[in-house]
């Protein structure tokens, strides 16, 4: 007997849950956008090139046109609707606005979800391709703008804000570190 | 995209059942490459089975002093991990130098190495392609080759392997793990990818329906895999597969060379261990003439096409300094 080719299931996003059915070929970015209405997570490329699509899943920094909408189920999904602490804005989002961290805007939802968890993954010690020493003992790296323009390289700005974008991600991670504004 | 099902594993013998004895099956890890395949019709399961809540997700020290590192670790995870940055740094920064944080994220350690080429015409189904549709021709042969492979092709094909992490792994003389139905198994990651010859559609040597469990790596020459490096040059500064990279690790006691490891990628259809360089270098002395040395010894095999000579030039190079910078890094 061929297998079933849709199944119903139960989506996790910004602390809602939503039930659906879906057929297994629709995408986590398809389901976002089309059927739950958040079309905030933006379709750029759909081949995982562009970052434009970047969520966070289990607070992990993903493309959400690479995830099948079924694969996600028993995940928690964040999107740019659900990073603001009510009327607060995040950091990351206050700092974009700040320092005109966009032009068109298109990319920005993802650049935000991905620069959101760059900061995480930097304090967490992370180490990157540009890191000088990837061994423990050395120590994490600064986020020097080298390293920021690196960790960030999976989200493509058409518009080329990125010298922007740049000093917006430092200046976030500056301020969740209690020092305003010194990392740039 | 054709239709498929879906069935989410949570063990390794209920994923291997769940292939059902179905061809047309296939495993999804992170999807990074499958579920992109699947859009543009190279890949068209009939079938996935999901296999990202298997507990294949730790990096473990193993009972012989090496580590283990399990199918469904992350790209991140991996190169996070503490034992893997300290004992094969090289590891660490082939697996950072590979795709973007987003991707590391979702991407794992089995589908890495199942990955496929991201040679044009094999992403291209209007395209005649013998990886992807045996006998229909290979178009790179005198077409769009730059990127392509300068050794170990064949007239059939000439796609090189994408991965990063695979070439530091070959470099350490890792060890592919399975799981087949009717028991385990494992092959050396050096036998892992088929000769290309006239079947490049087969490309690992994995059984049919073999579940990659892991990858293991021997703890044989530690002090030579701390003091190693990965170096690769693209096209772009970051987020951009490799059009040449070297994996290198070397051990060197008063200026000769006890030691060494190179791999190569982006120059053939799989990760290219250097044994001819290897052997020329072994006891040679630790400088820039024998370096470049030991690279013209692999690199007397390469055979470019009329539009990629200049790999072997920028392996060569690459050679040089990978192990110009280990030997300094030895003499401190």
């Amino acid at each position: 007997m061929p297998p079933s080719t849709s199944s119903d299931l139960t989506l996790s996003v910004n602390g809602e849950k939503y039930t659906l059915t879906v057929d297994h070929r629709t995408t986590l970015l398809d389901a976002l956008r089309e059927r739950l209405d958040l079309t905030g997570t933006k379709k750029g490329c759909d081949q995982g090139q562009c970052g434009a699509c970047t969520v966070l899943v289990d607070g992990r920094r993903g493309v959400a046109c690479l995830q099948l909408a079924v694969a996600a189920e028993g995940r928690e999904i964040t999107t740019i609707e659900g990073v603001a602490d009510g009327e607060r804005l995040h950091p990351v989002q206050q700092a974009f606005l700040d320092l005109d961290g966009l032009q068109c805007g298109y990319c920005t939802p993802g650049q935000i979800c991905s620069a959101i968890a760059v900061i995480e993954e930097h304090a967490a010690g992370w180490p990157s391709a540009v890191t000088g020493d990837v061994r423990p003992e050395a120590g994490p790296p600064a986020l020097t703008p080298e390293e920021i323009r690196e960790r960030m390289s999976g989200n493509l700005c058409r518009c080329g804000a990125y010298v922007s974008i740049m000093q917006a991600v430092a200046r976030a991670a500056g301020s969740g570190q209690g020092s305003e504004g010194a990392a740039a | 995209m054709r239709e498929f099902g879906y069935r989410r594993a949570l063990d390794v013998p209920g994923a291997v059942a769940l292939l059902d004895g179905d061809p047309d099956a296939r495993f999804l890890g992170g999807g990074t490459n499958l579920v992109d395949l699947m859009k543009t019709g190279v890949e068209r399961p009939t079938r996935l089975v999901d296999i990202r809540e298997l507990p294949l997700d730790r990096v473990e020290p193993a009972e012989d002093g090496g580590l283990r590192i399990g199918a469904t670790v992350t790209n991140s995870d991996l190169a996070a991990h503490p034992e893997v940055r300290r004992r094969y740094p090289a590891l660490a920064q082939a697996v950072l130098a590979g795709a973007s944080g987003q991707l590391r994220n979702m991407a794992t350690v089995g589908g890495n190495l199942l990955q496929r080429t991201r040679c044009g015409y094999f992403g291209d189904v209007s395209s005649p392609c013998n990886k992807r549709d045996p006998g229909s021709g290979c178009p790179a042969v005198e077409g769009e080759h730059r990127n392509h492979a300068i050794l170990g092709a064949s007239a059939h094909c000439v796609a090189t392997h994408p991965s990063d992490m695979g070439v530091a792994l070959t470099a350490f003389d890792a060890r592919v793990t399975y799981e087949t139905a009717t028991g385990p198994g494992e092959i050396p990651l050096a036998d892992f990818y088929l000769p290309v010859e006239e079947t490049p559609h087969r490309e690992t040597a994995l059984p049919p329906g073999a579940l990659i469990t892991g990858v293991t790596l021997p703890p044989g020459a530690t002090a030579t895999a701390a003091n190693s490096c990965y170096r690769k040059v693209r096209e772009r500064a970051s987020y951009a597969f490799a059009i040449g990279s070297v994996a290198a690790a070397l051990d060197v006691r008063d200026g000769t060379v006890r030691d060494v490891r190179l791999a190569f990628g982006a120059v053939a259809s799989r990760p290219w261990r250097a044994h001819a360089a290897e052997r020329a270098l072994t006891g040679a002395p630790a400088d820039a003439e024998h370096f470049a040395a030991a690279a013209d010894a692999e690199l007397a095999a390469a055979r470019p096409l009329p539009h990629n000579g200049y790999k072997v030039t920028l392996m060569r190079n690459l050679v040089v300094a990978c192990l110009s910078e280990l030997a300094e890094e030895a003499a401190r």
